[in-house]
């Protein structure tokens, strides 16, 4: 498989069939806390696709020139943390000072994303697929639109939900689990679509 | 080399790099916050009902800062208290904060109107206004399904018997409830308002006699025996200025309708 191909490949898989939260359940905290109204669905996904990105970059590198020929690839989870949680800070205060649209625009999200375990999960994941630099930033990337994807088609379901009239005991949180278990099974639709699409 | 030192050594020493470039960070990219903002935040209720115009304390608090907004007496949650303190923060003259309350001009409860269909669409007064302007005889009157409520930041409005009622007490006067009132029979009126019109039908007298007991007619007798001038009939509708009125209560004496209260 060629270059362009395999990261074709990556990007379709994170977005639809492998989708972080409606096929792997991770980052469902988030998912169902955010997707309330549309506006904050759209910041919480630039935000995450931001820190995502530069979070697997920089595991990346540090993975691979100071775990690895250490020897301490079992420090990986609590270095990841580390790591992720000063970039987060390092960002918005660069933001603040450099992008103040951007920093607005991202507001109280990127400070949350700290405790968004499906960041983790990406540069974690990039390391066990043994993916090379390109790729796992563009898992990043994608893994951040696959999230963002299911977050904005949830607001949908969720605006949906407010006119319906479940019954009084599934009311609130209940029928919104219910929906985002339909919601989820509509994702299994695609799964063995990539291996076929792009062999 | 001890493996535990080198992983302890690593570890500690990203987390090092971590925390020097943080401090680093934080003290060449500060971003200097006006010393004002803290004190003026602090004054202010921190209910963020948007009564001021402002999306939240904060933003007025900004506004405030950055000098874009003179007023010092736009917080109508806090009314004259607020005003009081901002005015020693801010070395600003506090304006007279003269307390409001949200006020539903409509007594037609479903014993008092009849309804002219059955609306069965999505319960909400957006939407029910959107067919033939609602389910109810009259046109003008409040719809019921509490969108007002809905929006309501201190969950002072209740619905009853289809019609929605503010608990002046625990009203901070925000506005909210006034915008969002599809019929716009909401308005904001001083707190120890002596009366007030119950109605907002701008219907002739025989359509409003037909449609509710409670509505007014236009008839004009309030407006003729207010000695303060306070009252004006325009379109069948009894409307006070409250500027004027000095809270006699003849109009209320006077009203056939008795939809001044």
């Amino acid at each position: 498989m060629s270059d362009g191909a395999k990261l074709l490949l990556i990007a379709f898989s994170m977005i639809f069939t492998e989708n972080y939260v409606l096929v792997q359940f991770i980052a469902i905290c988030p998912f169902l806390g955010v997707s309330k109204n549309f506006d904050s669905c759209i910041g919480m996904s630039g935000a995450v696709i931001f820190v995502m990105t530069l979070a697997s970059a920089v595991t990346w590198v540090i993975y691979h020139f100071l775990l690895d020929p250490f020897g301490l690839t079992y420090l990986q989870t609590i270095v990841f943390i580390l790591v992720i949680a000063a970039l987060v800070q390092f960002v918005e205060i660069v933001l603040k000072k450099y992008i103040k649209p951007l920093y607005k625009a991202l507001g109280i999200y990127l400070p949350l994303i700290t405790t968004n375990c499906a960041v983790l999960a990406v540069t974690i994941l990039n390391i066990d697929e043994s993916y090379n630099f390109i790729e796992a930033c563009v898992e990043g990337a994608t893994a951040g639109v696959g999230f963002g994807l299911a977050l904005i088609l949830f607001c949908g379901v969720r605006k949906a939900l407010e006119r319906a009239k479940p019954p009084k005991c599934f009311e609130g949180l209940p029928i919104t689990l219910v929906a985002a278990a339909l919601t989820s099974m509509t994702f299994m639709g695609f799964t063995g679509i990539a291996d076929n699409l792009f062999h | 080399m001890n493996p535990v030192l080198i992983a302890a050594l690593v570890l500690g020493g990203v987390g090092l790099v971590c925390a020097v470039l943080l401090v680093v960070a934080s003290k060449f990219m500060a971003v200097p916050v006006d010393e004002r903002f803290p004190k003026i935040r602090e004054c202010l209720p921190g209910a963020n009902c948007g009564g001021c115009g402002y999306a939240g304390c904060d933003g007025y608090a900004n506004a405030l800062v950055d000098g874009s907004e003179e007023s010092i007496s736009k917080c109508t949650a806090g009314g004259a208290a607020v005003a009081e303190a901002l005015a020693k923060v801010t070395g600003k003259v506090a304006e007279a904060v003269e307390p409001k309350v949200a006020y539903v001009h409509c007594l037609g409860t479903c014993d008092k109107t009849e309804k002219k269909a059955a609306y069965n669409g999505t319960k909400t007064c957006k939407a029910s206004k959107i067919l033939f302007g609602g389910e109810g005889a009259c046109t003008f009157g409040c719809l019921g399904y509490g969108d007002c409520a809905a929006v309501c930041p201190q969950q002072a409005i209740n619905v009853i018997n289809g019609v929605a009622h503010v608990n002046g007490a625990r009203c901070i006067a925000c506005g909210q409830c006034v915008t969002v009132c599809p019929q716009k029979i909401v308005s904001l009126i001083p707190a120890d308002a002596a009366v007030k019109v119950t109605c907002s039908s701008k219907d002739k007298g025989p359509v409003v006699m037909k449609a509710c007991k409670a509505g007014c007619i236009g008839c004009g007798l309030c407006q003729r025996n207010c000695p303060a001038e306070a009252i004006k009939v325009e379109g069948f509708l009894a409307t006070i200025d409250y500027d004027k009125c000095i809270g006699c209560g003849k109009c209320k004496e006077v009203c056939p309708r008795k939809c001044i209260l």
